[in-house]
This record gives structure tokens, C-alpha cells and sequence, in this order.
């Protein structure tokens, strides 16, 4: 469990955040400006709030009142930074055991052996950082951050400086951690990809406050929160079961509570947890059952909410079964099909719209 | 021609014995000094900064008549360090080593503090989350990181002190064997007629540990630089 609740002026910025959340991983999400990096950085104690208090469990990392300000050596916090942050003068083994060496032996839960083969680092070893691509440099920031046998692990935005392909590479190497070491970990992100995928509980942040925490799939599927979760990135996740697979045309069959979807052929075994996002652009409605239509996933629903700004695009927030699902669809198809709370229609997504960011293990 | 007395081999040695002694003495204080400026915020920084400055744009008879003021057997820090430590500069070659040390230090604190502001200050973070202590994470991330600095201040402190002159004479004199190093050796050669074929030796001889100091410290640096995964040339 890790509750927050601090107050900090920086500058012109006034930070007050208040939270608590218990999950494998919270992620804290928010525009660039939102105060994410400020929190981060309270807990890590690089910087000091005025005012509040930070727990870990049943540990007090800072408390103003109490007068209790860990300093960040003694707070045991995994930091993994943007930029990896490895030190340039050492290789890549002695990053990794710079924080192991710092504990004592009986606090060494996490080995060396066991990070080395989770982060597929035993090629690496005897390299210096500057011979690393990034995507490396950020599995070994990671190892390092993991070595110093942290009570929790903090990612501050560790795919921003990477390409595509590096990004799944290392959202994979994230999920591994989380089921296989069992660490909880904070993981900042302006990606609601990211966020929708690796989250279990979110705290959403805009200009210093905090404005949601929550379920990952209720807090995406919000329209009030648009504002901050996104135009373009508006949608809604999905927990989901793989229940079959189909060889022959390389899709994978999804179920969840209010029906199934059908996706690209996903590499999970049947019986599997996943998790799909899905973005309200990506669905379109019909008020009739439609015939003879490419498009494989017809979803009956009804209308629970309806975000009618201004504007050519108007949001809906339909319920499919239990759970809620986003669409966004244009102003003049809002009138012409003359939608109201409460109605019954179908939602439709194409299974192409599914991609490796989108659908991942929960 | 080229055949060294053993009058020029004490000189020589004096010589050597005085840069070394000031600069090992010297070093930790200026990266103390450096690491400060470098990283500190505090009132007056400006004005210490001028002060640790000031050697190198004072003449150097000024330093070295300031130095005899101050520590000289009367003065009022040289008569403390006689009384209870036991400490002497005036007239020896202690004195001689605190001139040069004196000289020296602007030039090595400021290669030093180049250096250490050139350092990513996130890395000291980072190894701060790690559970390194602020001393630790010095000794570890910093110290390393600054070494091609702390070297080129060493060797150019070094040689700074291997051609002190003014505030030398003034502060310690030119006594032989005792604080007659190498520039006021050739100097008082010059001085006297038929001393044109030592003072000519002992130059040759101050002309080559230059060119060695120099060589060493740029050896040092690519070497250091190397160790810290920069293998550019």
C-alpha cells in the first residue's frame, strides 16, 4: 500500500496531492506539467514536500508533523529514471550491484542470478553503458534499481527516450517483473496506452491536483476525465480471458463479462488474463443488428452517458454486459441516428484495431 | 658539456620535493574548495571565489610579501603555528612549498570545478536512491567522474610551482639548499659573471620536466577518460 498525501509550492506550481492505492502496479498518469515527476520525486525523497506524509505499508518515509524525512538511501526505493541514469565510468555488471553491495547480505532477497536471466542482461555484462542501445540501458537501469532490494519500484516515464519496437520489448520485461518477483511497482506515464495496459489501480493528475484512483478500466472509461485522459486517446479497458484460438485464421477469441471479441492472433495460452483497450474512435454503433459486414466484433449495448460538447464529435459511454465501453462517432451520425440515454444499439470494432500496445497480460 | 653537479641535483631535487609536497598538500582542499563552488549556493560565494582567485592576477611579490606578513615568525598565524605546533614556514623550504601551493591553487581548483559541474548531478541522485550515503555517492560517482580534471589541475598546479619565483623570494629568500629552487637558482647564476653555462643546464633541465608534466597529464587524462567509457581520442 502506498498513500500519499503531500503539498509543495515549486515556483509558480502548487502541488497538493492526496492518494492511496494498493496494487501490483499503480499507475500514475497525467499530462506532461501534471506534477507526476514531482510526486515521484517526493517519494523518493529528492525533493521535500512543505507539508504531508508518505507511507510505504506500515512505513513512514516523511511525515512534516512527526518531523520524519527519510533520506533517499534509507528509504529503500527502486528509481528507474527516463534516461537509465547508468554510470557511465563503471560496466554494466558493477551497475548492477553498485545498490546490492550497499545492503546487507541479509537483505538481499532479489539475486543477481535471477535479474541477470529475467532482464536477459548475461550478454551485457562486461560493457560499458556507451556500447548499449537504449532499450538495454534501460533493462540494466532497471536490474540496478531491483539489485538495491527496493520495497518498491518507481518508473518514471522508462519508455519516453525509446523507439517502438523497444517499448514492448521493455512492457514485457515490466510484466514479467510484476509476476514473477512480486514487487509492487508506481509507473508513470503520459501514455494511456501504457497506463491502460500495466495498471491495475490509476491515480490520474492534472495541474498539481489529484483528480481520479481507481480501477484502471473504470478510470479510462470516464468521459469526465477526458479532458485530461485525451481526445485522441479516449477509450476504455477491457479485462478479458483468451477462451480459443483459431489457427487456421489467426485470431484469438477473448471473452468478458458481457460478451466476446475477437483479435488478432494473440501468443497467450487459453484460460489466460488479458487485458484490451479499446479506443472510442475505434468504435462505430448501429441501431439495427447489422448483416453481411466485415466487421467481426458486434457488441449489443445501451447508452449510459452521452459527452455532448460542442464540436463536430460527441462521445458515448455505452455498457456492454458490466462493463463500459467508449465511442466516439461524429456530430451529424449523433442526430441523424437520433441516440438517446438509455437506448439499445450495437457497438462494433474492427479486430484489426487491436494491436501488440493495446492487448496485453493481466 | 651536459654534466650534472651535485650542487644542480639538490637543486633539481629541492625543486621536486617543493611542487610534490604543495600539490599533495593542496589537492584535497582544492577539490573540497571546488566541489563547493561547484555545487553550493551560499552568501558571499562571489567574494570567495574572487579571494582563491586573486593569486593569479596579484603580482606575485604582493602574495609572497602577504605571506611573509602573515607567516612570517611574528606574524600573527606563523607565530601561532611555531607556538603550538611547532610549525615554521619563514626562511625554509616549507615556506617555499606554501608560496607555490598558494600560486597553484586558483589553477587546480578551477580545472577541478569544470570538471565536477560537467557531471550529470541526476547520476548523484540516482545513486542516492540506491542507498548510497552523500560521502559514499562522492567518493564513488564524483571523484571518479572528475578525475581528468582533478589530474590537469594537479599537473598544472605542479608546474606553476616548479617556476614560482616571486612569491618564493619574497616570502622564504633564496637560500641555498635550503629554499634555492630551480628559478632562483638560474636567476641568482645570471647574477654572477661565469655562471652562464649552469644557469644554461639548470634552464635545459626546467624545460624538460615541463615537457615530462605535461606528457603525464595528458597520458593520464586519456587514460582516465578511457575508464570512464569515453574511447574517443
Amino acid at each position: 500500500m502506498i498513500a500519499v498525501d503531500i503539498e509543495q509550492q515549486l515556483g509558480a506550481f502548487h502541488l497538493q496531492v492526496k492518494f492511496a492505492a494498493e496494487a501490483p502496479i499503480v499507475g500514475l498518469f497525467g499530462r506532461s506539467g501534471a506534477g507526476k515527476s514531482s510526486v515521484i520525486n517526493a517519494i523518493a525523497g529528492i525533493t521535500r514536500p512543505s507539508r504531508g506524509s508518505i507511507r510505504i505499508n506500515d512505513l513512514s518515509l516523511f511525515d512534516a508533523a512527526k518531523g520524519i524525512d527519510l533520506p533517499p538511501e534509507k528509504r529503500r526505493i527502486g528509481f528507474v529514471f527516463q534516461d537509465a541514469l547508468l554510470f557511465p565510468h563503471m560496466d554494466v555488471e558493477s551497475n548492477l550491484l553498485y545498490g546490492q553491495r550497499l545492503r546487507s547480505p541479509e537483505d538481499r532477497f532479489i539475486k543477481e542470478a535471477r535479474v541477470v536471466e529475467l532482464l536477459g542482461l548475461g550478454a551485457l555484462l562486461r560493457r560499458k553503458p556507451r556500447m548499449l542501445s537504449g532499450g538495454e540501458k534501460q533493462r540494466v537501469a532497471i536490474g540496478r534499481a531491483l539489485l538495491a532490494q527496493p520495497r518498491i519500484l518507481l518508473m518514471d516515464e522508462p519508455l519516453a527516450a525509446l523507439d517502438v519496437p523497444r517499448k514492448t520489448e521493455i512492457l514485457d520485461y515490466v510484466e514479467r517483473l510484476r509476476d514473477e518477483l512480486i514487487i509492487p511497482i508506481v509507473y508513470v506515464s503520459h501514455s494511456v496506452a501504457e497506463i491502460a495496459r500495466l495498471a491495475d489501480t490509476v491515480v490520474v493528475l492534472s495541474d498539481g491536483k489529484c483528480l481520479a484512483v481507481g480501477d484502471v478500466d473504470e478510470v479510462m472509461g470516464r468521459l469526465d476525465l477526458k479532458p485530461v485522459t485525451g481526445r485522441y486517446e479516449a477509450g476504455s479497458v477491457l479485462d478479458t480471458r483468451v477462451s480459443a484460438h483459431d489457427g487456421e485464421d489467426q485470431l484469438t477469441t477473448l471473452d468478458f463479462d458481457g460478451g466476446q471479441l475477437i483479435v488478432p492472433h494473440l501468443d497467450a495460452p487459453v484460460g489466460e488474463r488479458v487485458r484490451a483497450r479499446i479506443r472510442a474512435r475505434d468504435v462505430s454503433l448501429a441501431i439495427q443488428k447489422p448483416a453481411e459486414i466485415s466487421i467481426l466484433n458486434v457488441l449489443p449495448a445501451h447508452v449510459t452517458a452521452i459527452d455532448d460538447e460542442t464540436g463536430p464529435i460527441v462521445d458515448l459511454q455505452l455498457a456492454v454486459g458490466n462493463v463500459t465501453l467508449v465511442a466516439r462517432i461524429t456530430r451529424r451520425s449523433f442526430r441523424e441516428l437520433e441516440i438517446r440515454t438509455g437506448q439499445k444499439l450495437y457497438a462494433m470494432v474492427k479486430a484489426v484495431s487491436f494491436d501488440q500496445r493495446s492487448v496485453g497480460y493481466a | 658539456m651536459f654534466h650534472l653537479s651535485s650542487e644542480d641535483l639538490g637543486i633539481v631535487a629541492l625543486s621536486l620535493r617543493v611542487a610534490v609536497v604543495s600539490v599533495v598538500c593542496s589537492l584535497p582542499l582544492a577539490i573540497l574548495v571546488a566541489h563547493g563552488l561547484a555545487r553550493l549556493s551560499f552568501p558571499g560565494k562571489t567574494l570567495v571565489d574572487a579571494i582563491i582567485h586573486l593569486p593569479l592576477v596579484l603580482p606575485p611579490v604582493v602574495v609572497g610579501f602577504a605571506l611573509l606578513v602573515l607567516f612570517g615568525k611574528r606574524g600573527p598565524i606563523g607565530s601561532v603555528l611555531e607556538q603550538w605546533f611547532g610549525i615554521v614556514f619563514a626562511f625554509r623550504w616549507t615556506g617555499a612549498a606554501l608560496a607555490s601551493a598558494i600560486m597553484g591553487f586558483p589553477l587546480m581548483v578551477r580545472a577541478i570545478r569544470l570538471s565536477i559541474e560537467a557531471i550529470d548531478q541526476r547520476l548523484e541522485v540516482a545513486a542516492r536512491t540506491l542507498g548510497g550515503s552523500r560521502l559514499w555517492v562522492f567518493a564513488s560517482i564524483t571523484l571518479p567522474l572528475a578525475l581528468p580534471g582533478i589530474i590537469t589541475g594537479t599537473l598544472l598546479s605542479f608546474a606553476r610551482g616548479l617556476g614560482e619565483f616571486g612569491a618564493t623570494i619574497t616570502f622564504v629568500s633564496n637560500i641555498p639548499g635550503e629554499t634555492e629552487t630551480l628559478p632562483l637558482a638560474i636567476y641568482t647564476f645570471t647574477q654572477v659573471p661565469g655562471g652562464e653555462s649552469q644557469a644554461l643546464r639548470l634552464s635545459i633541465i626546467a624545460v624538460v620536466l615541463s615537457i615530462a608534466a605535461l606528457a603525464t597529464s595528458e597520458w593520464l587524462t586519456r587514460s582516465s577518460k578511457r575508464l570512464q567509457g569515453d574511447d574517443r581520442r
